[in-house]
């Protein structure tokens, strides 16, 4: 049961069965986002801090929305408005917000792991929000629903990922969570965004797009970088566009009739995905969107609640 | 109570309700929200009960209070929500809100929350099978099934057919202390 | 009607399909039909006799600068082409360094345009592997592919970024496309003009250590197994490379690596013994006699699969000044033959192992068509003179430009037709084409 996971830092631990039960939980949470009041007393009184050290403004609005749906307090900390300028520790930071009480602090940090690091240090749950190149669990989960939404299951379908993997922690907990679920993973890019070893995740590779979506149930597509400065990994994203990005013409041509077309936001408009694609028929790119605050609902319900995380938060408080 | 009594139950409080509708006007307006999971069943009987007495079968819903428990802290694990399903519009209407045992009050309480956030009704009618007293809080049904007093470490079940049952009952357990 | 034509009597080498034997090559339509013991020759057929030559596949020259775009007054695509074929090269590949270089569709388009209009040797362009040959950024190997180009090189240069070189390395697999690397460190280089040992003593010129093109050897080596990318090593001279090539090989890497016929053929005291002529200024500079020893080794026994000649035309203005400042290059396609058949008459070299180095090897290491004789495949041959004595007069040269150690010398081996797709594109003692 997911219970045993007092935090969430990535789904490459988490069962199968875990992950079903987010899942599970989310078709409610989503139930109660169509209704005319969007508003349910679960988490009343509970405080979820936002602790961003990097820019973000879709993940962070996603789960304050969750946490207010949810009737919790949310406080959102942003690194350029504050002490970290001034040379605060990350485990001092915390200790400092964590005298204020949160039940859960969600937190997003460009160094791979510091979520973890987080999560040893303070008494209450912590969700990462994404943490270097390592995870995005909730990205990941709101991927999976909504592939198994669309799809009726994720048992034996294909879905490809397009770009730059190695450097994409949304890819990571893609490949984890589809896998669990008995889908068939690819991973598709020039061989310099392919990591080593990512067969060894499970993921079949490929160069050439066109094979990579040959058959698939979804293909995913990556937001590419140009601007990494110092060690380029493409000549231009004129070129990763020509080879890589999606187009009506491929589309038509590449995808099945039935293949759906996503993409974790924000998007390069005309780098990987040409407008014509990601405002058409086949792109599920805002159900994803509306799946995330869903999916967030359901891991601060799952966390913020039960005896034991009241238990710590008031003991970690005092210590 | 063995299956016949249930049976009878049902029948007379089906009658209850048709005649309280039609005495104040509410037929037009009813509608039957089952709370998950004891109600759902117990429902859609009296859903087809009332179809046959007003005429009409009456819009029906269900609704899960696990998100609105006020227990969350206190419980073991965190509650399993189930699916609410109310697809009908609240507003004006003679709510019968339907469960199956009615104890402390408590998930009566959660269940009008519930319903209030999905419009106004013009007014809640609760029916349950089992009023076993013991309320902690001052929630009373309109209509009753049965009466009985049981302790504390009593549990009271209603088992259905529908839910698996061999035959319907209501079983009294005493816990040992 | 078919159009024929029959090479007669000669001793057709053509190490891949195995024959070394007396054969009469049939050409139809462009087409090789048949290599045969004896063929009756029709009428209307025309014929070279071959009788007491050489016929073999026509050879590719896998490093040439034909210096068109930008510098047409040293050579161009035309007259590069027409060197070629009289030195029995039905195809060469076009090296970037042009001016602009060739890192666009437009340069490599321009380069297979030149060279489709003069109809001599094949051309077959070679990118660049960063963008303007700068060394910082990749090239578009995408675009660069789709327009023509067989392999990627920033000759003239090194890459001096690892990085750069493991990421080229990397997205050039996605392609299939092999980089050919020119190997020096610069920092090592620094100001030398020759080869660093006792004759850079002697003569008083900055030297550069064999050691120079040794680590980079060594670390493009291991960013190929790092990344499992395709190197060439370009013009290989010292017996550190060659030995680090020869290891990398028997670890199964799949490297390859070409040597220049003047590392094989001459040493530093050559240099020392012309009087500083800047005939004998090239980069990499002509080494010891241990390296060159090593290098003829390392042909013979297969640790250098190709002989390419990188034939690099200079104007006199360029050459005739101080050798410090000379520009570094030879002019090669006219003289490989004999320079490397004297190889073969000194008994270090195989016959059929030369040959193969001039056909066979070089298609296998950048996947080209051609270098050999196989049935249906276009005809592109070579007919060689093995005892044709001849001097190399300048003016008789078809290159524009007369850089070579071999001006004026008595040579023997000489190339007397050469046949691309099945035309008669040279024919020595002919007027020019």
């Amino acid at each position: 049961m997911i219970g045993r996971h007092k935090h969430c830092l990535g789904l490459a631990d988490y069962s199968r069965e875990e992950i079903v039960e987010v899942l599970d939980l989310a078709v409610s949470m989503k139930e109660v986002l169509q209704r005319p009041i969007k508003k349910v007393p679960s988490l009343r009184g509970k405080s979820v801090v936002n602790l961003f050290f990097e820019a973000s403004t879709r993940t962070r609005s996603s789960f304050e929305v969750a946490a207010k749906v949810l009737s919790a307090d949310a406080l959102n900390w942003t690194a350029s408005a504050s002490s970290v300028t001034k040379g605060e520790t990350l485990i001092d930071t915390v200790r400092n917000l964590e005298a204020m009480r949160p039940d859960v602090i969600v937190i997003r940090h460009s160094a791979g792991g510091a979520p973890g690091l987080v999560a040893s240090r303070v008494g209450c749950a912590v969700i990462s929000a994404g943490d270097g190149a390592h995870e995005h669990p909730s990205q990941g989960l709101l991927d999976c629903f909504t592939l198994r939404e669309k799809l009726g299951t994720l048992e034996g379908k294909t879905i490809a990922i397009v770009g730059d993997i190695t450097h994409s922690r949304v890819a990571r907990s893609d490949i984890y969570g589809l896998l669990a679920l008995g889908a068939r993973v690819r991973v598709c890019g020039p061989p310099t965004m392919i990591p080593p070893g990512v067969e060894r995740l499970g993921a079949t590779v490929h160069h050439a797009l066109r094979e990579a979506v040959a058959g698939a149930d979804a293909v995913i597509m990556l937001r590419i970088q140009h601007e990494r400065i110092g060690d380029p990994l493409i000549p231009s994203t004129r070129e990763y566009s020509r080879l890589w990005g999606l187009n009506a013409r491929k589309a038509a041509e590449w995808l099945t009739p039935g293949c759906l077309v996503m993409h974790p936001g924000p998007i390069n408009r005309g780098v990987e995905l040409e407008p014509d694609v990601a405002d058409g028929a086949r792109s599920v790119i805002l159900d994803q969107v509306e799946n995330g605050v869903a999916v967030r609902m359901a891991l601060l319900y799952l966390l913020a609640g039960g005896p034991e995380a009241a238990a710590e938060a008031k003991t970690s408080a005092r210590a | 109570m063995n299956a016949a009594e249930i049976d009878r139950a049902l029948d007379r409080l089906a009658a209850e309700v048709a005649a309280r509708a039609r005495a104040e006007d509410g037929e037009k307006g009813l509608a039957i929200v089952g709370i998950r999971r004891g109600g759902v069943h117990l429902a859609e009987r009296l859903r087809a009960r009332l179809a046959n007495r007003i005429g009409v079968t009456p819009p029906a819903g269900t609704i899960d209070i696990a998100l609105y428990r006020d227990d969350l802290d206190e419980k073991g694990a965190v509650p399993v929500v189930g699916p609410t399903d109310v697809r009908f519009p609240v507003d004006g209407k003679t709510i019968l809100l339907v469960d199956d045992v009615l104890y402390t009050g408590r998930t009566v309480r959660a269940a009008l929350d519930e319903l209030v956030d999905f419009g106004r009704p013009r007014r809640v009618w609760l029916l349950v099978l089992v009023d076993r007293g013991g309320r902690e809080l001052p929630i009373a049904a309109d209509f009753v099934g049965t009466r009985l007093s049981a302790a504390p470490q009593d549990d009271v079940q209603v088992r259905l057919t529908e839910a698996g049952a061999a035959a319907d009952a209501v079983i009294v357990t005493r816990r040992p202390s | 009607m078919a159009d024929l034509l029959f090479i007669e009597g000669g001793r057709v080498i053509d190490p891949a399909s195995g024959t070394d034997a007396v054969r009469t090559v049939v050409i139809r339509d462009g087409l090789v039909a048949e290599v045969a013991e004896r063929v009756e020759r029709p009428r209307e057929a025309r014929a070279i006799d071959a009788r007491g030559r050489w016929v073999t596949p026509g050879f590719i020259d896998l490093h040439v600068h034909l210096r068109e775009p930008g510098q047409e007054y040293k050579e161009t695509v035309a007259t590069g082409a027409a060197a070629a074929v009289a030195g029995g090269f039905t195809a060469i590949c076009a090296m970037p360094n042009t001016r602009p270089v060739n890192d666009t569709a437009a340069v490599t388009e321009l380069v297979l345009a030149r060279a489709a209009a003069a109809g001599l040797a094949r051309v077959y362009p070679v990118g660049c592997i960063s963008k303007g040959s700068a060394g910082e950024e990749l090239a578009e190997y995408g675009e660069l592919k789709q327009a023509g180009c067989v392999a990627l090189s920033d000759d003239g240069k090194p890459v001096m970024n690892a990085a750069l070189m493991r990421r080229a390395l990397e997205y050039a697999r996605a392609f299939g496309l092999p980089l050919t690397v020119h190997e020096e460190d610069l920092a090592l280089v620094g100001k030398g003009v020759m080869h660093e040992g006792a004759v850079s003593t002697r003569l008083g010129l900055n030297g550069i250590p064999g050691q120079a093109e040794d680590v980079m050897v060594l670390r493009d080596l291991a960013l190929a197994e790092l990344t499992g990318g395709r190197l060439h090593i370009a013009h290989i001279s010292t017996r550190g490379a060659v030995r680090a090539v020869r290891e990398a090989k028997r670890r199964g890497l799949p490297v390859t690596a070409e040597v220049t016929p003047h590392h094989l053929a001459l040493t530093d005291e050559d240099l020392a013994a012309s009087g500083y002529s800047t005939d004998y200024k090239m980069n990499p500079p002509l080494r010891a006699q241990d390296d060159v020893d090593a290098c003829r080794e390392g042909l013979a026994d297969g640790t250098l699969d190709a002989i390419a000649t990188d034939h690099a035309p200079h104007a006199v203005q360029e050459k005739d000044v101080e050798f410090d400042v000379a520009a570094n290059g030879i002019v090669g396609l006219e003289t490989a033959f004999p320079v490397c058949l004297e190889l073969v008459r000194r008994g270090l070299l195989a016959e059929r192992r030369l040959v193969e180095a001039l056909t066979a090897a070089p298609a296998a290491a950048f996947g080209l068509p051609g270098g050999r004789l196989a049935r249906g495949a276009p005809a592109d041959v070579a007919v060689l003179d093995p005892a044709a004595e001849w001097v190399v007069a300048p003016e008789r040269l078809r290159s524009k430009s007369k850089n070579s150690p071999w001006k004026g010398r008595r040579l023997t081996g000489r190339c007397t037709h050469t046949v691309v797709g099945g035309r008669i594109v040279h024919e020595e003692g002919r007027a020019d084409r």
